[in-house]
C-alpha cells in the first residue's frame, strides 16, 4: 500500500478507476469537475477502460447513468450543488427502478446568490430521494468510500444508489496523504458487479419504471425502497468489518471521538468534523470532558446508533451546515425525532447553524459552542438556534449594502 | 505545525509552490495538507494557496490563521485589500517577498513588526522574464526558511510535482527554485511551528442575532446599473498589451472586436485606445492583430516605464 498526496477531487477519481467501473455520464460543474477530468485523462491515456459520455445535462447524466446500471454495468458520475438539484427529478426516479451506481457530490452552496464554496443544502436537498448517502471528513475516506460504496449499493439486500459527499474546496482541491490500495487487493474486495436479475438487453425487452395508478402498488414499490434503504445499516456494517480486514481502516456507520465516556458532546458530519476533533482536544486539554459523534451515513440514518452513541449525555451541539428555511438546522431536526422518547437521551440538545457558503467555523466557534452549551446544561434551559455569525461579518455586509446605497443613488435605478 | 501561506495571482503558479512544498514536506517524514483557494477560476484575479505541515495528524483545515509564513509573488498585491495579504499575521509571522524593491522600503511601507525578506534579485538576474518561474522561486525560498526541508528533498518534489511538464521545464525551475533556496541560507529554520490556540484563554467569537430586515435591503440585488465598471479589473493583469499607433491600421479593428471585455474602443481618428481599468491582459488582441502593432509588455516593466515617461 502506498502513501501519497492526493485531493479529494483525485482520491474519488481513483475510487473509480479501481472499482473498475465501465460507464461514466458526465457534465462539469465546479467543484467536481476535476474527478471527470482525471478520468478523461486516463481513459485518453489507456489507463482506465471505461466509456464516458458527456451529457448536456445533469438530468440526462442520471438518466442515463441509472439506464446503464440496469443494463448491469458498473457506473459512476460525480456532480455538485445546481447540478445535482438540476438531476434531483431523475434522482428520484433511478432510485425508483432500483438501479445500483455511485454518485460523488461535491458539496457548494446553492444560488441565490451565488457562490462556489461549501455548505451541505445540496445534499440535504435530496436527502429523501431513496439515495444512500456516505459523507467523508478526509480524502482517505472519499477513496475508501468510493470502494465501499460499490459494494453497498450492488448488495442484494439494498440495490439502491448510492450517494459519496464530500465539501467543496476543503477536500475536493485540499491534498492529503492517502494510502492507496493495490488494484489487486481491491479486485479482491470488490469483485466484478454481479447484476443476478438486473440485466436489460435489447432483445429481451424490460420496462422500467412502469405506471402505477391506485396507490396499493406505489405503496408497495416506495415502502420496499425504504425498506431496503434500511437494510444499509447493517450491510454498512458488514461490508465496513470486511473492509477493515483487508485495509486496515475501520469505518462505522458513524464516527465516534473521544465520545463514550463525555459529558458533552458536538454533533456535525463532513470534513469540518476534524476541526471539531481538534476542538475536542484542546478542550479536553483543559479539563473538558467532551467528543464528537459524526454520522458517516446520512441515508440510511443511523437512529439506534445514534441514539446508543448521544445517551445520558448532559449536552449535545449539533453544528449544521445547512439552512431549512422557515424550519432551521436539518441535522438537528432529524436527531430530535430520533432522540424523542428514548430513555437517557441527552438533556439539552442545542442547535448551531455555521458554515454557510464557505464560513469558516473557528477553534473559538467551537469552544464558545461548548460554553454555551454547558451553561444550557447548569441553567437547565435550551436557548434558541444560533447562527454563527459575528459582528464583524455583519460589518462587512453593511459595507457592501453602503456601496450599494451610494451606487443607487449616483446611478439611479430604483429607491 | 508549519502555517504557510503563498499569494499570487491566478496563473502565477502559487498552487504549484504550494504543492511543491507540501511534497516536500511529506518526503521529509511529515502530515500535510496543501490546497489553492480562489474565486472564480480566473488568471491574474489574486488567489492563494497554503501549506500545512505537522509531525502529528492534521485536523485543522481551510484557510490559515496566523501564518508563520507567508510568501508574496506580485509585490502589487500587498495594496489590494481583498487579496489578503496581511491577514491574521502573527507578531513573529516571516514575510517573503518577491520584489525588485529592497527589504528596508517594504519595512517602512508595511509598518510591520515581523521579519520581512525581500527576494530583491531575480535568481539570474534576468528580471521579470522570471515570472514564469516564481512558483518553484517562492516554494525553493519556502522550504530554506523552514528549515526542515533538504535540498535532496526539495529537487524531488519538483521532479514529481512538475514531471509531466517534461524534463526541460523541471530543469528550470529547479535551477530558480534552489537559487532561491541557497540564497536564504542565512535564514534557514527562521520559520516557526505555530501553536493551536488554547481552550481556556481565547477571544470568545461577538457572535450576534441578525434581525429581520426590509426586502429592499436585505434581498442580494443590486440596483444600479454599469457597477461593473467600479471593478477595477485591470488589476489582474500580469502583461499589458501596448499597442504601436505607427504600426496599426486601423485594419478592421479587429483588435476590439474580439477583445472579449469590450476594453478596447475607438477615438475620433478611428484609432483603438485600451482601457486598461479594465483590460484584463488576456493578450486575444496581439494574437489577433494583422500588421502585429500589439506587443505585451510586463506589467511591473510597463509601469516603471510610465513612470520614467512622466
Ligand atoms: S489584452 Fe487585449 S483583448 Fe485582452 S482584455 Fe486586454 S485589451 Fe482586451
Ligand atoms: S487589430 Fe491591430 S491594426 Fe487592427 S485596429 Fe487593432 S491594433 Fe490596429
Amino acid at each position: 500500500m502506498k502513501r501519497e498526496l492526493l485531493t479529494g477531487n483525485r482520491a474519488a477519481a481513483l475510487g473509480a478507476l479501481l472499482a473498475r467501473v465501465d460507464y461514466l455520464p458526465a457534465f462539469p460543474i465546479t467543484p467536481q469537475t476535476e474527478i471527470i477530468e482525471t478520468i478523461g485523462a486516463w481513459i485518453e491515456d489507456g489507463k482506465m477502460d471505461c466509456r464516458m459520455v458527456t451529457m448536456e445535462s445533469e438530468h440526462s447524466m442520471i438518466t442515463a447513468a441509472g439506464a446503464a446500471a440496469v443494463t448491469g454495468v458498473r457506473v459512476f458520475s460525480a456532480t455538485s450543488s445546481q447540478g445535482l438539484l438540476y438531476g434531483t427529478e431523475m434522482l428520484y426516479t433511478v432510485a425508483g427502478w432500483r438501479a445500483p451506481f455511485v454518485l460523488v457530490n461535491v458539496s457548494r452552496g446553492l444560488s441565490a446568490p451565488i457562490t462556489l464554496e461549501p455548505d451541505h443544502n445540496d445534499i440535504m436537498a435530496v436527502r429523501d430521494c431513496g439515495f444512500l448517502q456516505v459523507h467523508c471528513a478526509t480524502c482517505q475516506e472519499v477513496l475508501d468510500s468510493m470502494i465501499m460504496a460499490y459494494r453497498l449499493a450492488e448488495d442484494e439486500k439494498v440495490r439502491l444508489p448510492v450517494i459519496v459527499n464530500f465539501d467543496g474546496f476543503y477536500l475536493s482541491f485540499t491534498r492529503e496523504p492517502v494510502e492507496v490500495p493495490t488494484p489487486d487487493a481491491v479486485d479482491s474486495f470488490l469483485p466484478p458487479f454481479d447484476p443476478g436479475s438486473i440485466r436489460f438487453r435489447a432483445n429481451e425487452p424490460l420496462s422500467e419504471g412502469v405506471a402505477v395508478l391506485g396507490g396499493a402498488a406505489y405503496s408497495y414499490f416506495r415502502y420496499e425502497a425504504h425498506l431496503a434503504s434500511e437494510q444499509g445499516i447493517e450491510v454498512f456494517e458488514k461490508i465496513a468489518a470486511e473492509f477493515s480486514d483487508c485495509f486496515g481502516r475501520s469505518y462505522g456507520v458513524l464516527e465516534t471521538y473521544k465520545s463514550e465516556d463525555a459529558e458533552f458532546t458536538f454533533v456535525m458530519i463532513g470534513s469540518f468534523a476534524t476541526k471539531a476533533k481538534d476542538a475536542v482536544d484542546r478542550l479536553r486539554d483543559v479539563g473538558w470532558s467532551i467528543g464528537l459523534v459524526r454520522p458517516r451515513l446520512l441515508r440510511p440514518f443511523p437512529k439506534e446508533a445514534i441514539a446508543k452513541a448521544l445517551k445520558n449525555k448532559k449536552g449535545v451541539a449539533v453544528i449544521d451546515q445547512n439552512l431549512a428555511a422557515g424550519l432551521g438546522g436539518v441535522l438537528y431536526t432529524e436527531l430530535s425525532s430520533v432522540l424523542y422518547n428514548q430513555k437517557g437521551a441527552p438533556d439539552v440538545l442545542l442547535s448551531f447553524i455555521g458554515g454557510l457558503g464557505g464560513r469558516d467555523i473557528t477553534p473559538e466557534d467551537f469552544y464558545q459552542i461548548a460554553a454555551v452549551t454547558r451553561k444550557a446544561v447548569e441553567d437547565g434551559e435550551t436557548p434558541p438556534p444560533r447562527l454563527l455569525y459575528s459582528e464583524e461579518e455583519l460589518l462587512e455586509v453593511r459595507k457592501l449594502q453602503s456601496v450599494a446605497r451610494a451606487a443607487r443613488q449616483t446611478r439611479g435605478g430604483g429607491k | 505545525m508549519y502555517r504557510i501561506r503563498f499569494h499570487g495571482r491566478g496563473g502565477q503558479g502559487m498552487k504549484t509552490a504550494s504543492r511543491i512544498l507540501g511534497k516536500a514536506f511529506f518526503l521529509e517524514g511529515y502530515e500535510v495538507q496543501d490546497a489553492p483557494r480562489y474565486g472564480a477560476e480566473r488568471r491574474g484575479a489574486p488567489m492563494f494557496a497554503y501549506v500545512r505541515a505537522s509531525k502529528e495528524q492534521i485536523n485543522e483545515r481551510g484557510i490559515i490563521r496566523h501564518p508563520g509564513l507567508v510568501v508574496v509573488a506580485d509585490e502589487s498585491l500587498i495594496a489590494v485589500p481583498a487579496a489578503g495579504v496581511m491577514q491574521a499575521l502573527r507578531s513573529d509571522s516571516i514575510l517573503l517577498i518577491n520584489s525588485m524593491e529592497k527589504t528596508k522600503l517594504w519595512q517602512d511601507r508595511l509598518n510591520f513588526k515581523g521579519r520581512i525578506i525581500a527576494l530583491t534579485q531575480s535568481p539570474s538576474g534576468k528580471g521579470w522574464d522570471e515570472m514564469r518561474f516564481i512558483g518553484a522561486i517562492c516554494a525553493g525560498g519556502a522550504a530554506r526558511l523552514a528549515g526542515v526541508i533538504q535540498e535532496t528533498t526539495l529537487t524531488l518534489a519538483i521532479n514529481e510535482e512538475l514531471a509531466h511538464l517534461g524534463s526541460d521545464v523541471v530543469q528550470t525551475n529547479l535551477e530558480m527554485a534552489l537559487t532561491a533556496f541557497n540564497e536564504l541560507k542565512n535564514d534557514t529554520g527562521i520559520v516557526k511551528e505555530g501553536k493551536p490556540v488554547r481552550a481556556d484563554d481565547y477571544r470568545p467569537p461577538s457572535w450576534i442575532e441578525l434581525s429581520w430586515e426590509d426586502p429592499k435591503l436585505s434581498a442580494p440585488a443590486i440596483h444600479a446599473a454599469a457597477t461593473s465598471e467600479k471593478l477595477i479589473t485591470g488589476q489582474w493583469r500580469t502583461m499589458r498589451p501596448v499597442i504601436d499607433y505607427s504600426r496599426c491600421n486601423r485594419c478592421w479593428w479587429l483588435c476590439s472586436t474580439f477583445c472579449p471585455d469590450g476594453a478596447i474602443h475607438l477615438d475620433k481618428e478611428r484609432y483603438p485606445q485600451i482601457d486598461y481599468n479594465h483590460c484584463k491582459g488576456c493578450l486575444i488582441c496581439l494574437a489577433q492583430c494583422p500588421p502585429h502593432a500589439v506587443s505585451a509588455v510586463a506589467e511591473p516593466v510597463a509601469e516603471a516605464q510610465k513612470r520614467e515617461g512622466e
